[in-house]
């Protein structure tokens, strides 16, 4: 190992403070709805998630070949970039669990690469026509496909239970739910945790450290694995109030539903290579959901700020990646240091930003909205 | 750039598909099982009931089995 230098370790570190951000900010695309309907305890929940991530992690060894699928020029891509990429990444996933925002984590880590590629390789190196098919034409269709099959889902399960027992419907679908919110996290496991092996291995390999068609050594993958679950199972609790309540009121059949429909979306379209956002099909479920049960409230509010943020996440971590990249392409290791430095100053600001109205495994069900403002709960987080 | 537009409309048919399919089974096991609570109160055994329910649980547990299938890699080279 005498080939890991000081920017490799940093490199490392920051992947995998990356991956912990990306646990936390998705617990709540597998648990939100059994939270909310109280299928799970909010603390069993968190649990069962976290366990299921890193058996995923294990589970799959398909580790991606590339930093990028192919959005950027992976030649041209140096380890500076990616410190500086993932620096935009964990920005931006701080950023927006403050405000309760549940935005795409793999969107936030390609914004974040694109920016600092283009900064240290130049515009050539971003593949746009890529960014088009890969990201955006799937993160506007994903969701909707998701909300159709949960709308009819949910539609059908109202229609055919009206006659039968409340409670025994309840219970069914609670238990049901344990299922299809297992499925989501175990799904988000074997994907999202492949992304940070995917980054520390190349790391490896273009430093030296790694043959050039090695895989990810034991210790990457039990990292990398162990970050993500410990991640999930800390709990974004407010992305998962916002998701488990605010977008609409969810009940057990509808939590199913979304569930089952996020499943399918993500199991359908693995096998053609989308850098799917487990995050937006989620959400998209969810609305579906709320929309296909009659008399339920579905707040657009809140629907729409999601809208936005997610319009916003790719650029936003492509502007702070491309800030960190020149800092850190002129500046050497003296910017390298500059940059950890303020990002986790940033972050701790953020963290205590969010002491004001913290949000918790007992409070998570108190309340629809997310306020970053301690005396105004009314007040919608701006 | 081509897309494959082919491919996304099987991802969304099959997924809308595959999600209407499991739930409706998933809901027709629970009104069996509610069948069987009101067959019971009433003093009938409502055994046919709960085979019902049954089956659609195994179906439903057989879509899960397919699902980690999918979702394990090891299982599909």
């Amino acid at each position: 190992m005498g080939h890991i230098t000081f920017l490799v370790a940093v490199v490392i570190a920051t992947a995998l403070a990356f991956d912990f951000t990306n646990g936390f900010h998705d617990t709540a695309n597998a648990m939100a709805t059994s939270i909310a309907t109280g299928a799970l305890r909010p603390k069993v929940a968190v649990l069962i998630s976290g366990v299921l991530n890193l058996v995923g992690a294990f589970l799959s060894t398909e580790v991606a070949r590339t930093v990028s699928g192919g959005i950027v020029d992976d030649a041209l891509v140096t380890p500076a970039m990616i410190f500086a990429g993932l620096v935009g990444a964990i920005l931006w996933n701080l950023m927006t669990w403050l405000l309760g925002l549940p935005s795409s984590s793999s969107h936030a880590l390609f914004g974040g690469l694109i920016g600092a590629v283009w900064v240290g390789a130049g515009e050539h190196g971003v593949h746009f026509e890529m960014v088009v098919e890969k990201i955006i034409v799937p993160a506007v269709l994903s969701p909707v496909v998701a909300g159709v099959a949960a709308l009819l889902a949910t539609y059908l399960a109202y229609r055919l239970t009206r006659r039968a027992r409340e409670r025994t419907v309840g219970r069914g679908f609670r238990i049901g739910q344990i299922a299809s919110a297992s499925m989501v996290s175990l799904a988000h496991g074997t994907n999202d945790a492949q992304k940070t092996m995917g980054v520390i291995t190349l790391t490896l390999i273009s430093c030296g450290a790694l043959g050039k068609q090695a895989g990810p050594p034991v210790w990457v993958i039990g990292t990398a694995g162990l970050a993500i679950g410990l991640g999930t199972y800390i709990g974004g609790w407010r992305i998962i109030r916002t998701m488990g309540r605010g977008i609409t009121d969810i009940q057990a059949p509808q939590g199913f539903a979304a569930e089952a429909a996020s499943t399918a979306v993500i199991l359908s379209s693995a096998s053609l290579g989308f850098a799917l956002s487990t995050t937006q099909v989620c959400s998209g479920g969810i609305l579906g959901a709320g929309i296909g049960r009659r008399l339920a409230e579905v707040r657009w509010g809140v629907a729409s700020r999601m809208a936005v943020g997610w319009l916003v996440t790719l650029p936003s971590a492509a502007a702070v990646g491309a800030v960190a990249a020149a800092v850190v392409v002129h500046g050497g290791t003296a910017g390298i240091v500059v940059i950890a430095v303020l990002t986790a100053a940033v972050a701790g600001g953020i963290v205590l930003l969010s002491r004001r109205n913290p949000v918790r495994a007992d409070n998570v069900n108190d309340a629809h909205d997310v306020a970053v403002r301690p005396s105004a709960p009314a007040v919608a987080a701006a | 750039m081509n897309l494959d537009w082919n491919a996304f409309g099987e991802v969304a048919g099959v997924s809308v598909g595959a999600t209407v399919a499991v739930v409706t089974v998933f809901v027709l096991g629970v009104l069996a099982l509610s069948q069987r609570e009101t067959a019971r109160e009433s003093g009938r055994g409502g055994g046919s009931a709960l085979t019902a329910a049954g089956l659609c649980f195994l179906a439903c547990a057989a879509a899960v089995v397919y699902g980690l299938y999918l979702i394990i890699p090891g299982f599909h080279g």
